[in-house]
């Protein structure tokens, strides 16, 4: 196992629209901010197993774990910009991506 | 013999110049969309796992993106109706968000459909004869074709009959539905290659033996990606009679031979390069002499099918040239800058060839609204017989205009935003997706086309450049052509930032080459601005009447490097 190096965030896509889902301990959610933080490995470990259960029970697919940082209103943003543009939508047409129905703030 | 109903006939006020199905091909597609229906749902009740089901949606063209599902539809060597064109809008506007984007295959993808209404979209799309099979997956996919097939100045042949023919052996064939990897053909009957045909896993130029019989230049292992390739001729001509035959047997070499334990040594091209083109050719000239030949032979009175779709259009007689248009031409300015790029000569006197950019100032390459395509369509109708076609360019080609009508069309076109004059010049840009919608890029594409069209958005400079053609590509996998670009573009990760790679020299025509690197990636921010060092220079260097590749190719190299390294020595990193 990789050393673990930054707090992590659980992404996967809605089987049925496709679009990027975040693991919260509600359940998913569409909002990353909202998204349950694993600050340890034991933690991260604990948040794929719950996202491995959800894709055998066929709701979700395409789990993975990403990299984070907590923002100053204590909410994770990701480390990379591959992510960092799964949680706001494309750079492009951006009235037709996910932060189009986000308020400004959130982009 | 064959399924095909051979006194099918064209149906009333269908276009002319278009293959159309018959029953069997008709319930053909119907039967493949109820099964996708079924697998959907299968899927949906967890019938189906994801492994279990991936194989099957990517056969129908349905990727998982960034952001949502992607559906790819085919466009049979980029050919479409007035009315295949309308559905495709309808659907983006049904299923998706109001576009589409035509694709460097000729194809179209939709970015946003949802899992459960894709039966319903393909449904839709198999109502007008058209269908998401083989866009995706180890298999032969689409076809492609030269854009101008049928009516270009330099054609020995029409390609798209073979490209149908093609599509037909290749179509749900069961021996090649699991190869090691993609399989791509293209095909032009042009002595000018608009189809980039030597870089593809097989093509195929249309030519005559030396008694006049009509057959093929077959070229194999051509490919871009992690590994570019210029494809090798594997026969000089094969005959007509032996077409499916031959292609059954470098399929059957590669299904055999190719690298299964390497996705990206999996193409017929590292074949090709391993095993070496003497070994290879004697190993499909061997198959091809101990195969059983009767099942693929030739079938004339079904090539004379197929290729009777694909008729002229009923032209009507007219003078070579057109006074009308020299004197709009005259008059308006902005008329005459797009007749000047966007408009090719035409084999029948009086008509002429459009392409219609969708490379407008900042736009995205490709994208095209679904009113943007209605009024295509529209205009197919009202001067072009009622057909499009989609070029590897991503633009789009209105084949069979009057000269008389041109300033018309263009009136209708600039009014929906369509009459950018670019074809052929440096806004002209070929992208890939890339990182905003695609799950493979490593780096985003269209903003850095959006940045170069926008730096020179000013036609008159772009005319002064000339011919340029630049292509971009979001990942190593090339989608975008970046090496065949006389400027290539590729963005890759480096640090955990985007970079982009540039290239020069690269030609996709039969002069083929490969673009070689300019050195260490740049900044998205510093893309613009060393493509317009480029251009200086070469805008300082050329001779007249030089385009930017021959200049580079007579330069050479070593001379942009060096202009660009002291350049960098102020500040950009270069």
């Amino acid at each position: 196992m990789a050393a673990f190096k930054h707090p992590q965030i659980l992404l996967a896509s809605d089987l049925r629209d496709g679009e990027v889902l975040f693991l919260a301990e509600t359940g998913w959610v569409r909002d990353h901010r909202l998204a349950q933080v694993a600050r340890d490995a034991a933690a991260a470990a604990a948040l794929e197993s719950r996202g491995k259960a959800e894709l055998a029970a066929n709701k979700v697919v395409d789990v993975y774990l990403a990299d984070v940082e907590i923002d100053a209103g204590g909410a994770p943003q990701p480390l990379h910009y591959r992510e960092k543009a799964r949680v706001v939508g494309p750079s492009v047409r951006r009235d037709l991506g996910k932060q189009a129905r986000e308020p400004e703030e959130a982009r | 013999m064959n399924a095909h109903d051979q006194n099918h006939a064209a149906r009333p006020n269908a276009p002319t110049t278009t293959y159309l199905y018959d029953s069997y091909d008709a319930a053909f597609v119907k039967a493949r969309v109820e099964e996708f229906r079924t697998q959907v749902a299968r899927r949906l009740d967890g019938s189906l796992t994801e492994d279990e089901f991936r194989p099957l949606r990517l056969m129908n063209g349905l990727y998982l993106q960034l952001h949502a599902y992607m559906l790819r539809v085919a466009i049979p060597y980029g050919t479409l109706t007035a009315r295949q064109m309308r559905r495709l809008a309808d659907i983006a506007d049904k299923w998706d968000k109001g576009y589409g984007h035509f694709t460097t295959r000729q194809n179209l993808q939709y970015n946003w459909p949802k899992l459960v209404d894709v039966p319903d979209i393909l449904g839709a799309l198999a109502e007008v004869e058209m269908h998401a099979i083989q866009t995706s997956g180890n298999c032969i996919r689409n076809v492609t074709a030269d854009q101008f097939a049928g009516v270009a100045t330099d054609e020995y042949e029409d390609p798209r009959p073979t490209a149908e023919f093609l599509r037909q052996w290749s179509s749900l064939h069961p021996e090649f539905s699991f190869l090691p990897r993609k399989f791509k053909i293209a095909v032009t009957g042009a002595a000018h290659d608009r189809a980039a045909i030597k870089f593809h896993d097989i093509g195929l130029r249309l030519r005559a033996d030396d008694a006049g019989a009509p057959g093929y230049e077959v070229i194999v292992g051509g490919g871009l990606g992690r590994s570019p390739f210029v494809g090798k001729t594997v026969r000089d001509f094969l005959p007509r009679a032996d077409l499916l035959a031959f292609l059954e047997a470098i399929l059957r070499v590669y299904n055999r031979f190719g690298r299964r334990d390497n996705k990206y040594k999996a193409r017929i091209k590292i074949l090709v390069h391993e095993t070496g083109l003497d070994e290879l050719k004697a190993q499909i000239e061997a198959e091809f002499a101990a195969m059983d030949r009767a099942p693929f032979a030739y079938d004339a009175e079904e090539f004379a099918r197929i290729a009777g779709f694909f008729a002229p259009p009923p032209y009507e007689v007219l003078p070579a040239g057109s006074p009308a248009l020299e004197q709009a031409r005259r008059d308006d300015p902005a008329f005459d800058a797009f007749a000047a790029s966007n408009v090719a000569p035409h084999k029948v006197p009086g008509y002429a060839i459009v392409t219609v950019s969708l490379k407008p100032e900042g736009g995205i390459p490709g994208d095209a609204t679904s009113e943007q395509m209605r009024i295509l369509a529209a205009a197919s109708e009202r001067f072009g017989f009622g057909e499009l076609r989609v070029s590897h360019a991503q633009n789009i080609v209105l084949p069979h205009v009057k000269q008389d009508e041109l300033q018309a069309l263009w009136r209708m076109l600039a009014a929906a935003g369509l009459a950018t004059p670019n074809v052929g010049l440096i806004t002209d840009i070929i992208s890939c997706p890339g990182l905003d919608y695609c799950a493979l890029a490593t780096a985003r594409s269209i903003p850095i086309a959006q940045a170069i069209s926008r730096r020179f958005a000013d036609v008159d400079r772009q005319r002064e450049i000339g011919e340029l053609g630049i292509k971009i590509s979001g990942c190593i996998n090339a989608c975008g052509h970046h090496h065949i670009g006389a400027i290539g573009i590729l963005g890759l990760e480096k640090r955990g930032q985007e970079s982009y790679q540039i290239t020069l020299g690269g030609d996709p025509t039969l002069q083929a080459s490969i673009g070689e690197l300019l050195g260490p990636g740049v900044g998205a921010e510093l893309v613009a601005d060393t493509i317009e060092r480029l251009v200086d220079l070469y805008l300082a260097e050329r001779r007249p009447g030089e385009r930017f590749i021959d200049a580079w190719r007579r330069i050479g190299h070593a001379r942009f490097k060096e202009a660009l390294a002291r350049e960098g020595e102020h500040g950009a990193d270069i």
